[in-house]
C-alpha cells in the first residue's frame, strides 16, 4: 500500500514522534512492510512543483491513495475561509485539499489529537475554527463530517495522542496494509483498540501509592498525582504505561500528570492543568467505571490503612523507607 | 528560459524543514533578484493563552512545536520563574540542560540527515564524481545514512525517556527545576545512553574523536583535517562536496549574529550571550527588541512593537502583507541566529574564522551545527556526571498576581523568547519570539529584507523550474522550524 502525509494546524510532534520509533529504523520497517510513502512533507524529496503535481495526481484520483494520513487540525477560519492554512505553492486552503483527498483515499488516517478531535489548536476562544476531520471535539461531524465512511466502510481512523506513540502509528499502518483493522476494532470514538481499550493507569509505576491515596503534593515528589497535581491517568485512555516511551518513559515516571491527551476536549479541562478539582476534599473526576459512592468509601478506608513507609516516600523524592524485608524459605 | 525576461517562481509546499513554507523568487539573468518568505500557516497560540493561569503554558507551548518541544517549554519556565523570583536548585538546573541540550543534538542530527543532506542526492548532481556515494548514502528515506542516522536518533531519545518522561512535549521542565528526580543508578544510564550517543558520532558522523573536532580552531585546520579523513565519515563527505560546490560562496545573509546564551547550569551561560557583528561581540539588550507588523497578516496600532507590549490580532486582507511571521528587528537590524551563531559569540574559533572569511554561509551554518553537537555530547557527559542525587531538584513558589518576565533560551535553530505579563494572577499577554521568526522574517516598513531574503538575493539559480538545488541548499542551511515561527 501507498502512504499520502499531509500536516495542518498542528506542531509536526506526531511525525518527530514517530521518527522515533524503536522497532528498527522506521523507513527499513516500512519498506519491509510494503509501505511506501508517496509524499510526507518532512521526510520526501519531492519539494515545490514536483510535489504539487504529485498532490495534484492524488486529489483527482490519477494516483491511487491508499492511506492519507493527516496530522494537525482542520484550520477553517477565517470565518470558514480555510485561509490561516494555504498550502504552500498552492493557493489553496488545506482545508479543500484535505477534503478531496479524503473522498479518493482508500483509508484515512487522523495522526494525532489535532487532526482526531481539533486537539490544543481548539484551545480557548478557538481562534482559527479548528476542528478535527470526523470530530469536533467530543461531537462528531468535524471537517468530513459525522457520516463519513471510507471505500471500505471504515470511519476516519483516529490515532488520538498529544503526540502519539511511535508505535501507535506504525502498528495502526501495518494493521491497515494487512488488511487487519476492522470497523470492530476501532472504539467509539475511532482510536484503534489495542491501546485504547487501555487506560494509562494500567501498569503505571505510583499504583502503590494509588491503593493508599498516598499522594504527592509537589512535583517531584513520589506519591500519586490524582489527588492533587491533576493526573487524570485513571480516566483516560492509551496504554502509555503498558508500553514505555523513548525507551523507558511515560507522564507519570517523568514526574507529572496525565492530562488524557487522548480524550476529546483535553485541551480545556476547566481547571489548571496541574491541579485537580474538587469538591469537599473529594476529586470529582473519577476513575473509569468506578462508582463515586465506593470511590469515596474506598479512598477513606485506605487512607486510614496507609503504611507509614508509603505515607513518607509519597512525600519525598527518592525512596527513604525501604519496604519491610520477610524471612527466606517457609520448608 | 533564455534568463533574460524577469520571472516570477513560487516554490512550495518548500518541504523537509519543520512546517509549512513557501519562497518566492524573482530571477532575472539566471540570478535570484529578490526574495519573499511566506509562513503560511496561522494557530494563535498567543490569543489561546490569554486569560489562562501562568502555569499552564507549560501544557501549551511545548505544543507550538514538535521538534523544539523542550526549547518552549524551558522558556515558559524561565518566564515563570522569573514572574515567581525563583532559581531552581543546581540539579533542576543541569536537568534542565541536559533535556534541552538532548533536544538540540538530536535536532541537529535529524536537520543534517534528514532534512539537509538528501537534496545532494538529486539529479540535478548526476555528473558530479561524488554523486553515487552520496546518493546510496544521503538518498532521502532511502539512503544507508537515514537507517543509521534514525537508529542513533531513537537510541539516543532514551535520555528524553529518562530525563523527561518523553519527547516531544514533557511537562517535566518547571519553574523550580525537574520534576523527574534521576537516583544513582538512573544516573549511569543516562551517562551510558549519551556515551553510546557519542560511539554513533565518533564512528559515523566524525569518524574521530569528538575532542578532536571541537578542536579544530580554523578554516586551515578544517582543510587539513579532510585531507586525512576523505570519505571517512558523513562529516568528511559533506566538506568534500561543500568545497565542490562551493558552498561558503551560497546564502550570505546581513551577517550580525544572535545568541541570547545558553546551558546556565553553573550560574553562567556555558555559551555567552551577545549580538556579533563585524568582529566584535557586544552585549545583547532585550530592550532593543522591536516586532514590526509592516508585512504581517496582523493588525498593527503601531508599525513597531516591544514584544511585552504586543498584539497579535489576524488581518488576513491586509494591504501589502505577505507572511504570517512577523518581522522582528534588534535596534532595527535583521540578525540571524543559529548553531553558526552560538559558537560564534560563544568566541569558538573556527566558527570565528569562517565567518571572518566567507560570513554565515551554507558551508558556515552547517559546519557550525555539527561543530555544536561535537562540542555538546563532551559538555552532556559531564553535566550528567555532576548530577547528585538526594539533593533537590525542584523548589516551588507562588505566582504573584501581577508580573511581567521574559525567558530568553536557544533552541536548536537559534534564539528563542517568552514575553510573559501576568494580571489579576492571570496571563494577560504571552508574546513568543521563536529563532526562524528573525531567520524568516518578511521585509519591515523601511523595506529591509529579512535574514533569509537576503541571503537568496543574488544566487545564481541555473534555468530549470525546480531544479534550483542552490535555492534549496541555502533554505534548509538555516534549519527553519515554520511552527515556531508562526505560532
Amino acid at each position: 500500500m501507498n502512504l499520502l502525509w499531509l500536516q495542518s494546524g498542528g506542531c509536526g510532534g506526531c511525525t518527530l514522534s514517530w521518527l522515533g520509533s524503536e522497532m528498527g529504523p522506521l523507513f527499513a520497517a516500512l519498506r519491509d512492510e510494503q509501505l511506501d510513502i508517496l509524499w510526507h512533507p518532512s521526510l520526501s524529496e519531492a519539494t515545490g512543483t514536483e510535489a504539487q503535481e504529485l498532490l495534484r495526481a492524488c486529489a483527482t484520483g490519477m494516483t491511487p491513495v491508499d492511506i492519507l494520513c493527516i496530522e494537525g487540525s482542520m484550520l477553517r477560519g477565517p470565518k470558514g475561509s480555510g485561509r490561516f492554512h494555504l498550502l504552500a505553492g498552492t493557493g489553496i486552503p488545506t482545508v479543500d485539499w484535505v477534503r478531496q483527498l479524503a473522498l479518493r483515499a482508500r483509508h484515512v488516517v487522523a495522526v494525532g489529537t489535532c487532526a482526531a478531535f481539533g486537539g490544543i489548536t481548539a484551545a480557548g476562544n478557538n481562534p482559527t475554527e479548528a476542528c478535527g476531520l470526523q470530530y469536533e471535539g467530543e461531537h462528531k461531524g468535524g471537517l468530513l463530517g459525522a457520516d463519513f465512511l471510507d471505500a471500505t466502510g471504515l470511519p476516519v481512523i483516529n490515532i488520538a495522542g498529544c503526540p502519539t506513540h511511535p508505535d501507535w502509528v506504525t502498528e495502526t499502518l501495518i494493521a491497515l496494509n494487512r488488511g487487519e483493522l476492522k470497523a470492530s476494532d476501532l472504539d467509539p470514538l475511532g482510536r484503534p483498540r489495542f491501546y485504547a481499550d487501555h487506560l494509562v493507569h494500567q501498569g503505571c509505576a505510583r499504583n502503590e501509592y494509588y491503593e493508599f491515596k498516598a499522594s504527592a503534593e509537589h512535583p517531584t515528589e513520589q506519591g500519586c498525582l490524582m489527588e492533587n497535581l491533576g493526573c487524570k491517568g485513571t480516566q483516560a485512555h492509551a496504554d502509555c504505561n503498558l508500553r514505555p516511551w523513548n525507551g523507558s518513559g511515560s507522564c507519570l515516571t517523568g514526574g507529572y500528570a496525565c492530562i488524557r491527551c487522548t480524550e476529546p476536549g483535553f485541551e480545556e479541562p476547566g481547571h489548571p492543568f496541574a491541579e485537580t478539582p474538587k469538591v469537599a476534599g473529594i476529586p470529582i473526576g473519577l476513575p473509569a467505571d468506578m462508582p463515586k459512592a465506593w470511590f469515596v468509601a474506598l479512598a477513606a478506608l485506605s487512607k486510614s490503612a496507609t503504611p507509614e513507609r508509603v505515607r513518607e516516600n509519597a512525600r519525598a523524592d527518592h525512596v527513604v523507607r525501604a519496604p519491610a524485608i520477610k524471612g527466606g524459605r517457609k520448608s | 528560459m533564455d534568463g533574460k525576461a524577469a520571472r516570477r517562481i513560487v516554490l512550495g509546499p518548500f518541504n523537509r524543514v519543520e512546517g509549512d513554507l513557501e519562497v518566492s523568487l524573482d530571477i532575472a539573468d539566471g540570478v535570484v533578484r529578490s526574495a519573499q518568505v511566506n509562513s503560511p500557516l496561522y494557530r494563535g497560540f498567543e490569543q489561546i493563552l490569554q486569560g489562562k493561569v501562568p502555569a499552564d503554558a507549560l501544557t501549551f507551548v511545548p505544543r507550538i512545536c514538535g521538534i523544539c518541544s523542550v526549547a518552549q517549554s524551558a522558556a515558559a519556565a524561565l518566564a515563570l520563574a522569573g514572574a515567581m523570583d525563583m532559581v531552581p536548585p543546581k540539579n533542576g538546573r543541569l536537568a534542565a540542560d541536559l533535556t534541552l541540550a538532548a533536544e538540540n543534538l538530536a535536532d541537529h542530527l535529524t536537520h543534517f540527515y534528514i532534512f539537509f543532506m538528501p537534496d545532494f542526492a538529486r539529479a540535478a548532481y548526476t555528473e558530479r564524481s561524488w554523486f553515487a556515494t552520496t546518493e546510496a548514502r544521503f538518498k532521502a528515506q532511502i539512503g544507508s545514512a537515514s537507517h543509521d542516522a534514525l537508529a542513533a536518533r531513537s537510541d539516543f531519545m532514551r535520555v528524553q525517556g529518562l530525563l523527561a518522561g518523553k519527547w516531544p512535549h514533557t511537562l517535566s521542565l518547571q519553574p523550580g527545576g525537574s520534576s523527574r528526580p534521576l537516583q544513582a543508578s538512573e544516573k549511569i544510564r543516562l551517562y551510558r545512553q549519551i556515551r553510546s550517543f557519542r560511539q554513533f558520532c565518533e564512528t559515523v558522523l566524525f569518524g574521530d574523536r569528538l575532542e578532536a573536532i571541537a578542536g579544530l580552531a580554523s578554516e586551515a585546520d578544517l582543510t587539513r583535517w579532510l585531507a586525512s579523513h576523505r570519505d571517512g565519515s558523513d562529516f568528511a563527505r559533506f566538506l568534500a562536496l561543500a568545497e565542490d560546490l562551493q558552498l561558503h560562496t551560497l546564502g550570505r545573509a546581513a551577517d550580525t549574529f544572535l545568541s541570547v546564551g545558553a546551558y546556565t547550569n553553573d550560574g553562567n551561560p556555558w555559551l555567552a550571550r551577545g549580538v556579533w557583528e563585524a568582529g566584535q561581540v557586544r552585549p545583547f539588550d532585550p530592550a532593543d527588541v522591536r516586532e514590526d507588523l509592516s508585512h504581517a497578516w496582523y493588525a498593527e496600532a503601531e508599525t513597531t512593537q516591544a514584544p511585552a507590549l504586543a498584539s497579535t490580532l489576524p488581518l488576513v486582507d491586509k494591504e501589502g502583507a505577505y507572511s504570517w511571521c512577523k518581522a522582528p528587528r534588534l535596534a532595527g537590524k535583521v540578525v540571524e541566529t543559529g548553531a553558526l551563531a552560538r559558537q560564534l559569540v560563544a568566541g569558538h574559533p573556527l566558527a570565528q574564522d569562517l565567518v571572518a572569511r566567507d560570513g554565515g554561509n551554507v558551508k558556515s551554518r552547517v559546519v557550525g551545527r555539527l561543530l555544536e553537537i561535537a562540542r555538546l555530547v563532551i559538555a552532556m557527559e559531564g553535566w550528567a556526571q555532576a548530577l547528585t542525587p538526594g539533593e533537590p531538584y525542584c523548589i516551588f513558589g507562588d505566582m504573584p498576581e501581577e508580573a511581567d518576565s521574559v525567558g530568553l533560551v536557544e533552541a536548536a535553530r537559534g534564539s528563542l523568547g517568552h514575553w510573559l505579563s501576568v494580571r489579576r494572577g492571570r496571563i494577560h499577554n504571552y508574546q513568543i519570539i521563536a529563532p526562524t521568526t528573525w531567520n524568516f522574517s518578511p521585509r519591515d516598513a523601511a523595506g529591509v529584507p529579512g535574514a533569509l531574503e537576503q541571503a537568496l538575493a543574488g544566487t545564481p539559480v541555473g534555468t530549470g523550474e525546480d531544479g534550483l538545488p542552490s535555492v534549496q541548499h541555502i533554505v534548509r542551511s538555516f534549519d527553519p522550524c515554520m511552527v515556531c515561527t508562526v505560532h
